[in-house]
């Protein structure tokens, strides 16, 4: 049996690096890849505290909200990646240091 | 067992040492992915991860989830990232450093983020034991009734949303 520490201790670290990878990368696309690091974190503990709870069999909310989750994260790489392909016609560069035009 | 200077370490059992594996793979890729200088490189630790992470969803007995994770990550996020890294290719190789210049703060935040983490999830007292439970398709058919009685309002509104994200990403992408 593998305790529920261990699920949380890995799934902290996929967190940290998505943490990282979306905050220091300079591409985009990078940092996407950061926050699909950190749903999957998240997904773990999700099902990690649903077969560590009371009536895993009876009660699939934890299952349920990761199906939920993975079906988000394909929207948002979806629209996310749309975005890098549009940004990247326009201004020929995915460099999100260079993309500033919002900034006052 | 015992190591060198006196620290105890429980021996593990055959499953806990098969976790052990997969979740060092698991780690070592997800490191890569945000370490690589090679954005290729990093897709390809990605697809690793989502193959690692379909593996401790095995542990937990969440086949369908193990199922769909290689399906939806693996099978189209994986792919759509690696057709977005060909379409955008000439910035990314070796040019410049891939990182941004709060990086240092970025990895600060992180490590310290982990640290956090890890007390929490080391200093709770979590249950020992879990329930047992019999994973066929009998579990696999209640979450597909939990998905049209309890959550059938969630399960709709992600339709639509995935709907409207496909055809909204068409109408981004689409060159004009």
């Amino acid at each position: 049996m593998v305790p529920l520490s261990w699920y949380l201790m890995l799934a902290a670290f996929l967190f940290s690096c998505g943490l990282y990878g979306a905050l220091a990368r300079r591409n985009a696309i990078a940092m996407l890849m950061g926050i699909e690091l950190m749903l999957n974190a998240a997904n773990i503990n999700l099902v990690a505290f649903w077969r560590h709870g009371v009536g895993p069999m009876e009660d699939l909310t934890g299952q349920a909200f990761a199906v939920l989750i993975i079906g988000l994260a394909a929207a948002e790489a979806a629209v996310g990646l749309a975005l890098i392909i549009a940004v990247y016609r326009e201004r020929r560069t995915i460099d999100v240091d260079e993309l500033d035009v919002l900034a006052g | 067992m015992q190591l060198p200077l006196g620290i105890e370490v429980p021996i593990p059992t055959f499953e806990q040492f098969v976790f052990i594996q997969v979740a060092l793979l698991t780690a070592v890729a997800a490191l890569a992915v945000v370490i690589s200088r090679n954005l290729f490189h990093s897709a390809l630790a990605l697809t690793l991860t989502f193959f690692g992470v379909a593996g401790v969803y095995i542990f937990l007995e969440a086949e369908f989830l193990a199922v769909s994770q290689v399906l939806v990550y693996v099978g189209a996020i994986a792919m759509l990232i690696a057709f977005a890294i060909m379409l955008t290719r000439s910035m990314m190789f070796g040019r410049t450093s891939p990182l941004n210049n709060q990086w240092g703060k970025s990895s600060l935040f992180a490590f310290l983020f982990f640290s956090a983490l890890l007390a929490f999830a080391r200093a709770t007292p979590w249950p020992a034991a879990s329930e047992e439970i019999i994973a066929d398709e009998a579990l696999i058919g209640q979450l597909g009734r939990e998905f049209v009685t309890t959550y059938v309002i969630a399960f709709e509104v992600l339709g639509l949303l995935l709907l409207v994200a496909l055809v909204g990403a068409v109408m981004l992408a689409r060159d004009r």
